[in-house]
């Protein structure tokens, strides 16, 4: 067939927009149901410790309260695979703003209302949840997230550091930083006899069902987990959370279906966060520039309830060339809400922190911070040895170079001024791994000539319905409008979540497999289809998930250009500029959404979102959107993706790498890098604050001692 | 973004029970409530309303017009933005029942009959203008909001204060980021977002 090699990187239209534009999609909050019931969770007041009692009768006497649920009352369930699900179950109060209760009510009202007036008493313990890169009870774990080993070492770092002719010893903070996708985390249950179907906010339902049924103790048959629309995730959807456990176990109780919509603040406690993390790099290098010794230490925290370690020295094992080579990992486990996955867990602010170094190390040299980079690119990954699939840092690099303008650059800091704004402009660095996993999907030929795909994925926004679309019209030939897809529905299959930049690549994959084969079985089909029409199943497990004798992953460089106010410290992020090397770009028009979001929040990390662990009461102090300040519109005046064709036969099928996180890895970096370049201070702790940087721009204009004098 | 709550500008109403928990020894059986009638999107409707219930909630709950989002509940994120009067506002933060005699246009009332978009959704849909889609229909709202205010010579907080007081208020990128920042968009297609307003602009 003809005129269809073009729909794969085509930049086609979302198949859902137009629900999404007349407010007709729907999310998990938004299935009503006859005589569906609403909860609202109660958290726990105190930071460490447990509930003595429960005192539920002053919310049961309010109109509309049916049900309030408590460790006293709720049915018991089998251990989860997360600790952090076992809500409702102990006394045990692990940190502030665990749910320790759930008011389930006729309306919203009648819930809220019930919730602030069940009495709760505890038992409070002295509670520790403050993190320093001291902390007596930091430890070496034997993995940091992801699998990775905790520590590698290659070569002698700190012989190589001792005789390098430039040395460089930096610290950097990152906070704890909160993903607050548009949509809170909501789950509505519904049992029929012994039959649970949720619609849950969730980036994959197979890992819903999988925990829902060993919890509930049930086949994984009985449960249906649907997630049609998902208000974005960034990671903290990407396993079941709270709001489904207590939904399903609502239901169980009252017999009727329940929507559990978490309160936006109640999210940062309860949903997983960013965990702060502490960077010592030290950077050894020749008068040519060349990395002697890179090593990168980074100690953060995690809860008491499980171990989650941000593996934010890992993007060191990958990017430069050294032939001495440590990374590293402490955690301190404190009586904090638990970390996990917020986009680009580990190489976010692994990378701002590295990246920055770079910059460091650049200025202490006099080199170009682009030739800087160009000059320590490996030929083989660092860490594993292992030759890269495809590398095409340096061409992004060169790439931006001339988008930006880079060239016309004074590199003196401090430089550029127009009245009172100081003007620069920074670059740096991004990777993310290519990650893929085993998925099954089916492609059915209907008599009326249309297809019909089914695959278990999930659109958290990405796009995924319509690429897996695309991908299946290439495979099969066929235009793009001729294919169905249904998505979504633990029914359909086992997939992996949309998340690790691989739903694409993984979901996308067995939709091949099984559009190829569904077209063997059409070309050796002759007359009219059956009724029921002619269908091919495939399942990646061994194929998808095989070693690869390559390091697979995508790259970027990012370059900004700043403003910072002289007067109110304010910074403003004029032009962000991102190129990247991400295999086959298979959407034009989504992949480019899903870049610019990405350096979007990285705008927003560099500059504005700031949490804090209250060490009195022990829990996020920026707890909500007034006071956890994500980017809004007058903060996002110019950003720009472009990408660079690459070529990568060593990938999938479609030959795509991932695109959803590598957009915010480096981004920070490089407006703190412009930041440095516009008035030659070097902060080393996020976010850029007005506070922060007018505090500095004084003390750099006027010494201490000298203010006021 | 203009949250002023509309005034209240209908018949008095029957309150349906007065008592307030707060002073009496024992609870009422039903909250407070009073009959309301709203006009949305064009049709009326009189529903018995609990004091406590929002707009977002009503829109929601009680008509099942689910295009206005629930984003935070605070007045924080716009993401429930709908009309109130032909004036933009946060649903979130309007009790229904201070709305009587109201005019409420939601995203589901912008669409003209039949397959017809609004040119503000068409110009969303053409610039990609969204990702995950919680936003977008306080987006759309509230811009359809701003190009009124705007029209209707409203200064911003970025308007040069030499513009005539009362003339329409030309609307640059920097006026459309500023007027829409009330809306927060957390998957980042602020660029996209500002693109679709300029189209309807031109």
């Amino acid at each position: 067939m003809t005129g269809t090699e073009t729909v794969l990187g085509a930049p086609v239209e979302r198949r859902e927009g137009r629900e999404k534009v007349t407010g007709t999609a729907r999310y998990a909050a938004e299935y009503d149901a006859v005589g569906r019931a609403q909860a609202w969770p109660v958290p726990a007041a105190v930071a460490r410790g447990r509930v003595t009692g429960v005192d539920p009768s002053p919310a049961l006497t309010l109109p509309g309260v049916l049900a309030v649920l408590t460790h006293e009352n709720a049915p018991r369930l089998a251990d989860p695979q997360d600790p952090t699900l076992a809500v409702l179950q102990s006394p045990h109060v692990p940190h502030r703003g665990w749910f320790v209760g759930l008011v389930v009510g006729e309306t919203l009202e009648a819930a809220r209302a019930g919730a602030a007036a069940v009495r709760v008493t505890y038992e409070a313990e002295d509670h520790d949840v403050t993190l320093t890169a001291d902390h007596p009870e930091a430890y070496v774990p034997d993995m940091a997230n992801g699998g990775f080993p905790a520590v590698t070492e290659h070569g002698d770092p700190d012989a190589a550091f001792a005789s390098s002719a430039t040395r460089l010893d930096v610290e950097y903070r990152v906070p704890p930083l909160h993903n607050h996708p548009m949509e809170p985390h909501t789950s509505t249950a519904r049992w029929d006899g012994d039959r649970l179907t949720v619609h849950s906010s969730s980036q994959g339902t197979t890992a819903v069902r999988t925990e829902l049924a060993s919890m509930f103790e049930l086949p994984e048959d009985r449960i249906t987990v649907l997630a049609e629309h998902v208000g974005g995730g960034f990671g903290s959807k990407g396993t079941p959370r709270a709001d489904v456990v207590l939904a399903a176990l609502a239901a169980r109780t009252t017999g009727r279906p329940v929507t559990v919509a978490l309160p936006r603040r109640y999210l940062p406690a309860v949903v997983g966060h960013r965990a702060p993390t502490l960077h010592r790099l030290r950077l050894g290098a020749d008068a040519g520039g060349r990395i002697t010794s890179l090593d990168h230490e980074v100690t953060t925290h995690t809860s008491r309830v499980k171990e989650f370690v941000e593996q934010a020295a890992v993007p060191a094992r990958v990017m430069y060339a050294a032939d001495a080579l440590r990374t590293s990992h402490r955690v301190a486990p404190l009586d904090v809400p638990t970390p996990s996955w917020m986009r680009a867990p580990g190489e976010c602010p692994g990378m701002y922190a590295l990246e920055s170094a770079m910059d460091e190390l650049a200025t202490d040299l006099g080199i170009d911070p682009v030739e800087l980079r160009i000059r320590n690119e490996p030929e083989t990954e660092p860490d594993s040895g292992k030759p890269f699939s495809s590398r095409n840092l340096v061409q992004c690099l060169r790439e931006g170079v001339r988008r930006f303008g880079w060239a016309d650059r004074d590199p003196r800091p401090g430089s550029r001024r127009a009245g009172p704004l100081l003007v620069g402009s920074g670059v740096a660095a991004a990777t993310y791994p290519v990650l893929v996993s085993p998925c099954a999907a089916s492609a059915r030929a209907l008599p009326d000539g249309d297809f019909l795909v089914r695959v278990n994925a999930t659109d958290i926004g990405t796009g995924a319905r319509t690429v897996c679309a695309q991908i299946a019209a290439d495979a099969l030939g066929v235009p793009l409008d001729r294919v169905r897809i249904e998505v979504a529905d633990s029914g359909i299959g086992f997939a992996p979540m949309a998340g690790g930049s691989s739903g694409t690549a993984s979901w996308g994959w067995s939709v091949h497999e099984a559009c190829v084969r569904l077209g063997g079985r059409l070309a050796g089909h002759s007359g009219p289809l059956p009724g029921e029409g002619i269908v091919a199943d495939a399942d990646t497990s061994g194929t998808a998930d095989a070693d690869s004798p390559f390091a697979r992953h995508a790259f970027g460089a990012h370059f900004a250009e700043v403003t910072v106010d002289t007067v109110t410290g304010e910074v403003r992020v004029t032009r962000l500029l991102g190129v990247f090397a991400a295999g086959r770009i298979l959407n034009a028009r989504t992949a480019r959404s899903q870049f610019v979001g990405g350096m979007t929040m990285g705008l927003g990390m560099a500059l504005t979102e700031d949490s804090t662990v209250d060490p009195a009461f022990g829990d996020f102090t920026e707890c909500d959107l007034a006071s956890y300040h994500v980017p809004a519109h007058a903060d996002v005046a110019d950003v720009e993706a472009h990408w660079v064709d690459e070529e990568d036969a060593h990938l999938n099928p479609m030959g795509s790498k991932g695109i959803g996180e590598i957009g915010i890895v480096g981004s920070a970096a490089a407006v703190g890098n412009a930041v440095h370049h516009a008035t030659g201070i070097r902060f080393r702790e996020l976010p850029l604050t007005p506070h922060r940087v007018l505090t500095a721009l004084l003390e750099h204009e006027h010494p201490a001692g000298m203010l006021g004098a | 973004m203009d949250t002023r709550s509309a005034q209240p500008h209908g018949p008095s109403r029957k309150v349906i029970d007065a008592m307030d928990s707060q002073h009496e020894g024992t609870a009422p059986a039903s909250p407070p409530r009073s009959d309301t009638t709203l006009r949305v999107n064009g049709k009326p409707h009189t529903l018995t309303v609990d004091h406590r219930r929002v707009l977002l909630d009503l829109l929601r709950e009680d008509l099942g017009l689910a295009g206005a989002k629930k984003g935070c509940d605070h007045g924080q994120c716009g993401a429930c933005t709908v009309l109130v009067d032909g004036r933009r506002a946060n649903s979130c933060l309007l009790f229904a029942v201070a709305l009587d005699g109201c005019e409420i246009t939601t995203v589901e009332g912008l669409a003209g009959d039949g397959e017809e978009l609004h040119p503000v959704q068409r110009a969303f849909l053409e610039r990609d203008a969204f990702q995950c889609g919680y936003c977008t229909p306080g987006q759309i709202c509230s811009a359809i909001g701003a190009l009124a205010e705007a029209a209707a010579g409203h200064p911003s907080h970025v308007t040069d204060p030499r513009t005539p007081s009362g003339e329409p208020v030309p609307l640059d990128r920097e006026e459309i980021r500023e007027r829409l920042s009330g809306n927060i968009c957390r998957c980042g297609a602020y660029p996209r977002i500002a693109d679709a307003v300029e189209d309807v602009i031109s």
